[in-house]
């Protein structure tokens, strides 16, 4: 039995939150830079321009790339060899209290909307795996983004092409809202939670990774395609650049349904994976 | 077209402004968001209204702490539709501009042409450029809110996108 420190976790979360604030995932900064060079809408590409200086700047100043340093969404998977020296949900929050000190404090109650002034607590979701590491992906998500997403529990009469046609219809629907070009993430199947979990992860992915999955692979190039022909662009002043990738994981569901969650993210992914 | 402009906004300025040109804003305007409007109208529904925003510029932004070395943190938009339930009274009370990112409903739409005001985009998630734009900060009002206070600030060179012109023409919906 490998033991690890709650305090090993601390540091490892406030550590990856301060860098992931200040700097833009790189697969998603560079995708950004070619649309930029690429956009032929006026528009569209000053924007994409301000928002690649803006990634620069950030990182060079280390400024937070964005105001909204977002709530911080932590998915740990613990080895079954692995003993951890205290609260797991502590150390998390501890590592999130220190890292947003110097940030931005989005967390309030959703009552009263009093803040609870540190950002905590994160949105935690444990599970259990084989082996003696402990993997950590640890996501800032802005609520701009994560206003307009969406879950719908389909009947199986519905079937795939309705999920595509609401998947589509979310980003559209989502329009200049969620910052755009945004990054897609879908969850298929499963219940209404797990849906909903599953669309949250599949945002962890690279932009330009293939889903190992063939089929769920070309209903992600499908999908990209059809979003990007919507038109709304970068900040929806127009173009070609509406999402920069479209990334979908599915579980098995029941025979009466067909959930369809659709989390959205905008053109700025700040995430990040550790194993200890 | 790329134009610079001061702030205040003078009434024949809006209305030289034309949809999707792009322009840089200098002088002072208000910064505040969601619970500051809330709270804004509970006094002007009260009758005693905490903030005369007549000529002024509203930005919708909630920002960073300043870091070493900044006057302020961060300071991208935030998203403008939630705003949208105030601003038809904010411009039939003499607002003469707001600065957000993102889609307005019909009524706000109609308010800013009725009122020859403008509504510019500013780019989303560009915090860390526009935190370089301002060159003084002030908290006003609520400063219990925290990053939804009411603040004065004045920018320089700050980059915008005319989304509503004083037409009421959409980039938007083009």
């Amino acid at each position: 039995m490998r033991e690890i420190d709650g305090s090993a976790i601390t540091a490892l979360i406030e550590q990856h939150i301060a860098v992931i604030a200040r700097n833009a995932e790189e697969s998603c900064a560079a995708r950004l830079k070619e649309l930029a060079d690429s956009e032929s809408n006026p528009t569209a590409a000053f924007a994409l321009k301000v928002m690649c200086d803006n990634i620069d700047v950030a990182a060079a100043k280390g400024y937070p790339v964005c105001q909204d340093t977002g709530m911080a969404v932590v998915f740990a998977e613990i080895g079954s060899d692995v003993r951890i020296n205290g609260d797991i949900y502590e150390a998390i929050n501890e590592g999130v209290r220190r890292a947003y000190a110097p940030l931005r404090k989005s967390v309030l109650d959703p009552i009263t909307r009093v803040n609870t002034r540190d950002n905590t607590p994160a949105v935690i979701h444990l599970s259990m795996t084989k082996g003696s590491t402990i993997k950590l992906e640890i996501m800032l998500k802005g609520f701009g983004s994560e206003n307009m997403s969406k879950v719908y529990m389909l009947n199986p009469a519905q079937g795939l092409e309705e999920a595509k046609r609401l998947i589509v219809r979310t980003v559209e629907e989502a329009g200049s809202n969620p910052c755009p070009p945004v990054i897609v993430g879908v969850g298929l199947g499963g219940t209404f939670e797990k849906a909903c979990m599953m669309s949250k992860h599949a945002l962890f992915r690279k932009i330009g990774s293939r889903n190992d999955d063939a089929e769920l692979d070309a209903i992600e190039r499908e999908l990209l395609d059809k979003i990007n022909a919507l038109g709304i662009g970068a900040q929806g002043f127009g173009g070609k650049a509406t999402a920069l990738g479209v990334f979908i994981e599915k579980y098995p569901t029941h025979i009466s349904s067909l959930p369809v969650a659709v989390n959205i993210l905008c053109h700025c992914s700040r995430c990040a994976i550790v194993t200890i | 077209m790329n134009r610079k402009v001061d702030l205040p906004l003078t009434k024949d300025v809006a209305a030289s402004l034309n949809v999707g040109d792009t322009v840089y804003l200098s002088g002072s305007m208000y910064v505040f968001r969601d619970a500051g409007h809330k709270r804004l109208f509970a006094s002007i529904e009260a009758g005693n209204p905490d903030l005369d925003y007549a000529g002024e510029t509203i930005y919708f932004m909630g920002p960073c702490p300043a870091l070493k070395g900044q006057i302020l943190g961060s300071c991208g938009p935030t998203t403008s539709c939630r705003m949208d339930k105030y601003t038809p009274y904010m411009f039939d009370t003499g607002l003469a501009a707001q600065i957000g990112k993102g889609k307005r409903d019909k009524a706000s739409i109609e308010a800013i042409a009725r009122n020859k005001g403008v509504y510019f985009a500013a780019i989303g998630g560009a915090g860390a450029i526009y935190s370089k734009c301002v060159t003084s900060v002030e908290v006003i009002a609520y400063e219990d809110l925290g990053t939804e206070a009411i603040r004065r600030i004045t920018v320089k060179d700050f980059p915008v996108i005319v989304a509503i012109d004083s037409q009421g023409r959409d980039i938007y919906a083009q």
